[in-house]
């Protein structure tokens, strides 16, 4: 069902709409948000300054932007979808050219106030304009190889101007967010694993590649996989984080070493403690106690979302809020394997936690967005 | 766009499937976050702790307090002197040229050491000091005090080094300290901690060398957190371990001084002991040296200087230089001969100036002869052919026994460097270590001290404090430790009958009182510190018959590693025996003309406390020249504040 076949009637209006809104996911939010205001002060060292302060503005700024995008109808955007994901394809060539060169990585614009990320932007908009997409197309042309091709090229175009900026973490991002809702659409089984099978023979080329003139990945990358594999190898060069970063980890015990207590993160051992391993400061000063909170906190983000997704009526807004909550666990799954040594260093940050503007910001929106879906289905009878 | 009621349903249906197909991989991958969060949180936990604790703590050592080195009298003779440093910051200075550039305007600086320190801070994280200068004075340091706000980054630094204040007084007895060399590691089985800190000083000779487990005392340590560059953050926990024992010697540092002083332009040595408890009072050896150059590591030019010497002022003649006794040993051969009932006290026998046996003549030293001679007078005059004679009768090994008896061939346990055990040989000893079967002629060159007898000074002292108390007395260097009394070596009664010692020492009176005995011209003038001595001069070198002949052996025209040692030991109150002296002069000459008077100045000085002995107690038509020679004495300036200046 599609929303155009909606009872308007059903559907709350005006302010009325504030009540609809999801509060489970706000509270939850609020909750993650605090938590990472609570590690950027203890990380700073007992210091509102420099991150902990920006941070909250920003949070506040998001939850503004959350609020603003849930009043808005659902069906509005599902119908600038399009235009959203070609904004934001602009945005990602416009930093080929006008961007900032960081850490390696050209990734964002810098607009004087603000720093935007458009890789993170795209994230959102692909998932939007994919289940706007699947809305759009009848069921039972899904799984035929012509409707399969375009959403894989929808996906496809700004993953590889991700990939060869390069930032390997937001091109996995989108490989893995996009096929997400591409299996949710019910997309055949055999298309998964006949792409499983290639990304395997991906992951061998792109290996083998390895010192080769026609390499694919930048030194870098490689060696961040060597020490993946093997941190012990370098454990003064690039494995010092990982090794690093687990010690936090596990020296937090089962209670952790206490509020502002961790020596690790206080002491500089570990890397980035204020973005990419903000868990580890955490898990060291809150323990396993704090880190299996945290982890739940998320979780139950997730259930919100598939329990209002079971709920919706039409697929745009079901896609799509199963999309940013699979989005939502993309990241942070990833990053706590990431400083858990269970996966690559790739740059991918702890969602509403680690310091950083456009992560959050966008990740507010998309909220919103979930929000509008919740508030705008038709309920009763 | 219009779609069928069955369409929209499968739709949803689909999505609800997967939906929940994915929650269900979601979950599934959760849990397996939260138990891989589990095992390393819980199971692991006590490993990672420990290697976040490995990151953060580093243990440092703090070296203890050295203990200090006083002499009888609570005065300082070794010491740890504050020893200031310029330390620089290299992230607190900005600009390092210009902040070195005007330090260079306030004191010296060392051009070589300074540029080695300017590599060493680039080298190193900027904010680990530097130090720029060592040994600075107290002055420089002040200067660079007052001139703080012009030195960014600069800091003064006290650290502690050993300093001997007596210089070189106790040169041999105390020693010196060192940084510790490769081979002081090689030789402990398991090396201290402190030996590792950079620069750590240790005992390198005497006193120092031999009481180092004393004086060291223990490492303290010191537990500090450091970040991730090395900073140190804070100071955890610290103990300051224990300072070393200070120890306090029986020497006397004025007769000391004195000794020193009197032993001048000699090479020689002279001993003073207390004759009831073994104190030694006085342990000098000439020439000396001073042992701060080897704290700071000696120059090779001072090292040199000091090798070449031919006097060897490195080596402590006191109890590692052995020299044969000469007549000093006479003591012993009377006793010897006293005990077998060789000699009597009356009886006598006659010197003709020489003594035939085994096909060869033994010399007396007066080539006239001194006619009938018994004991008494032997000594007194120190007639060769006496001893010769009452000797052969009975004989080396025991000679040698009874010289056992007096402390000669023994070694004394002193904490001193090399203390020697010279020599007191027997018919076994020769057998054994020269393959060859003892001869009479042996004999009668031991019982005069020629030979293979060998006696340090230390020996000599001792074996006079022995005749003189008629005890066992053993010497003793350190009066106590840690201020606690060390104890008094339990000496006994010497095994040997009064009446034959009696003897002897009213021989030892005549030789010093009277006017045929060999030492009458340093007679001590005053009634009741009248001293009893014996003479020697001992041969380094053979006579020749046609030396003999020609009567050409005065030592002034040999030269001087050839000529005679000159000899004396004593002891004194005769009536109330306090102190025994030995002295040996190296090539000095005759006991008697050169030994002796350096015995009876530093015996005076040692009956009035180290004080230079008042004219009185010399007879009166020598006084003029004994005031002459006290006045050019190279006394060592006493401060007033020293002897208040005790333990701190």
């Amino acid at each position: 069902m599609s929303y155009l076949e909606y009872t308007v009637a059903t559907v709350p209006s005006g302010a009325r709409k504030i009540l609809y809104m999801n509060w489970p996911i706000v509270i939850l939010l609020v909750t993650v948000a605090c938590t990472g205001f609570l590690m950027l002060y203890s990380v700073a060292g007992g210091s509102m300054q420099p991150w902990a302060e920006p941070q909250m503005k920003r949070f506040l700024l998001g939850l503004l932007v959350m609020f603003v995008v849930a009043m808005v109808p659902i069906w509005f955007w599902r119908n600038v979808s399009a235009l959203a994901y070609l904004v934001s394809l602009t945005l990602l060539l416009a930093v080929e050219f006008f961007g900032v060169t960081g850490m390696g990585a050209q990734r964002w614009i810098d607009l004087g106030f603000f720093r935007l990320q458009p890789s993170e932007l795209a994230k959102i908009t692909l998932v939007m304009l994919l289940a706007a997409y699947y809305d759009w197309l009848p069921v039972e042309r899904v799984s035929r190889p012509l409707w399969v091709l375009l959403p894989i090229t929808i996906i496809l175009v700004p993953t590889a101007i991700v990939l060869q900026q390069p930032d390997l973490g937001t091109a996995l991002l989108l490989l893995a967010g996009g096929g997400i809702v591409m299996f949710l659409a019910g997309v055949s089984w055999l298309y998964f694993g006949a792409v499983a099978a290639a990304a395997g023979g991906l992951v061998y080329t792109v290996l083998a590649s390895r010192g080769t003139p026609w390499q694919l990945l930048k030194d870098y990358q490689f060696r961040r996989i060597d020490t993946f594999l093997d941190p012990a190898s370098d454990p003064l060069g690039s494995g010092y984080h990982i090794t690093q970063s687990k010690i936090a980890l596990g020296s937090g015990g089962l209670t952790g070493r206490g509020f502002m207590q961790g020596t690790q993160s206080r002491l500089n051992f570990l890397p980035e403690k204020h973005t990419d391993f903000i868990f580890t400061t955490l898990a060291e000063e809150f323990g396993f106690i704090g880190s299996l909170s945290l982890l739940s906190l998320y979780g139950l983000i997730i259930v919100f979302c598939i329990t209002s997704a079971l709920a919706m009526r039409d697929r745009f807004s079901a896609l799509l809020t199963l999309g940013v909550g699979a989005t939502l666990f993309l990241y942070f799954a990833i990053n706590m394997s990431m400083v858990m040594g269970l996966a690559p260093v790739v740059g991918v940050p702890l969602p509403l936690v680690s310091y950083g503007g456009s992560a959050m910001l966008v990740l507010m929106a998309a909220f919103g967005l979930v929000q509008s879906a919740h508030v705008h289905r038709p309920r009763g009878r | 766009m219009k779609r069928n009621f069955a369409d929209s349903a499968l739709s949803a249906r689909r999505i609800n499937r997967r939906a929940l197909i994915l929650g269900g991989a979601q979950a599934a991958l959760m849990a397996g976050l939260g138990f891989r969060m589990r095992h390393m949180q819980v199971d692991q936990a006590e490993e990672f702790r420990l290697l976040a604790e490995e990151n953060r703590i580093n243990m440092r050592l703090i070296a203890p307090a050295r203990g200090l080195i006083f002499d009888r009298n609570g005065v300082v003779v070794a010491e740890n002197a504050q020893n200031y440093r310029i330390v620089i910051v290299r992230e607190d200075a900005g600009d390092v040229d210009e902040v070195v550039d005007r330090l260079r305007r306030l004191v010296h600086l060392d051009e070589a050491e300074l540029e080695r320190s300017l590599r060493e801070m680039h080298r190193r994280s900027p904010f680990v000091p530097v130090t720029l200068a060592d040994r600075l004075s107290w002055e420089d340091i002040a200067e660079v005090a007052v001139n703080t706000p012009a030195l960014p980054g600069v800091t003064t630094e006290v650290g502690q080094s050993r300093h001997y204040p007596m210089s070189e007084d106790f040169s041999h007895v105390v020693g010196y300290v060192g940084p510790v060399s490769d081979y002081d590691l090689s030789r402990v089985e398991d090396p201290d901690p402190l030996l590792q800190i950079p620069k750590f000083q240790i005992g390198k000779t005497g006193v120092e060398n031999k009481l180092e487990h004393l004086l060291r005392g223990k490492a303290g340590s010191r537990r500090i957190e450091v970040n991730a560059a090395g900073r140190v953050m804070r100071e955890l926990e610290r103990h300051d371990g224990t300072a070393g024992a200070d120890l306090q010697l029986t020497v006397d540092h004025r007769l000391q001084n004195f000794v020193q002083a009197r032993l001048a332009g000699e090479s020689g040595a002279a001993v003073v002991m207390d004759v009831w408890n073994g104190d030694i009072l006085a342990i000098g050896s000439a020439p000396g040296f001073d042992p701060n150059l080897f704290v700071r590591g000696i120059s090779t030019t001072d090292y040199s200087a000091l090798t070449e010497n031919m006097y060897r002022p490195l080596a402590n003649k006191t109890v590692q230089g052995t020299y044969p006794p000469g007549s000093t040993f006479k003591l012993v051969t009377a006793i010897a001969a006293l005990e077998a009932g060789a000699a009597g006290y009356d009886s006598t026998v006659w010197c003709p100036g020489y003594l035939n046996s085994g096909g060869r003549r033994f010399h007396c030293w007066k080539s006239g002869g001194h006619g009938h001679m018994n004991l008494h007078d032997a000594l007194q005059q120190s007639c060769d052919v006496y001893f010769y004679e009452v000797a052969n009768r009975c004989g080396i090994d025991k000679i040698s026994e009874v010289a056992n008896r007096f402390g000669l061939g023994v070694r004394h346990d002193l904490p001193m460097s090399a203390v020697a055990e010279g020599l007191t040989p027997t018919r076994e000893w020769k057998r054994l270590r020269r393959g060859e079967d003892w001869m009479p002629g042996d004999t009668l060159n031991a019982s005069i001290g020629q030979g293979f007898v060998l006696a340090s000074p230390l020996q000599l002292a001792v074996m006079t404090a022995r005749v003189a108390s008629g005890r066992a007395v053993q010497p003793r260097l350190v009066k106590s430790i840690g201020g606690v009394e060390t104890d008094v070596v339990e000496d006994g009664p010497l095994a040997a009958s009064d009446a034959h010692l009696q003897a002897v020492r009213r021989g030892m009176y005549a030789v010093s009182n009277t006017s045929r005995g060999t030492a009458y011209r340093t007679r001590i003038e005053v009634e009741a510190l009248r001293m009893a001595g014996k003479t020697g001069t001992s041969q380094v070198r053979n006579i020749t018959a046609a030396e003999r002949a020609r009567g050409v052996f005065r030592n002034e025209d040999l030269p001087w590693e050839r000529r005679d040692h000159a000899l004396f030991v004593g002891y004194a109150p005769y009536d109330a025996p306090r102190y025994a002296v030995s002295v040996v002069i190296e090539h000095g000459g005759g006991g008697s003309a050169v030994a002796a008077p350096v015995a009876r100045d530093v015996m005076l000085a040692a009956l009035h406390d180290g004080a230079v002995p008042p004219l009185e107690a010399y007879p009166a038509a020598q006084r003029e020249e004994i005031r002459e020679q006290q006045e050019a004495l190279p006394l060592r300036p006493m401060s007033a504040q020293e002897p208040g200046r005790s333990r701190a």
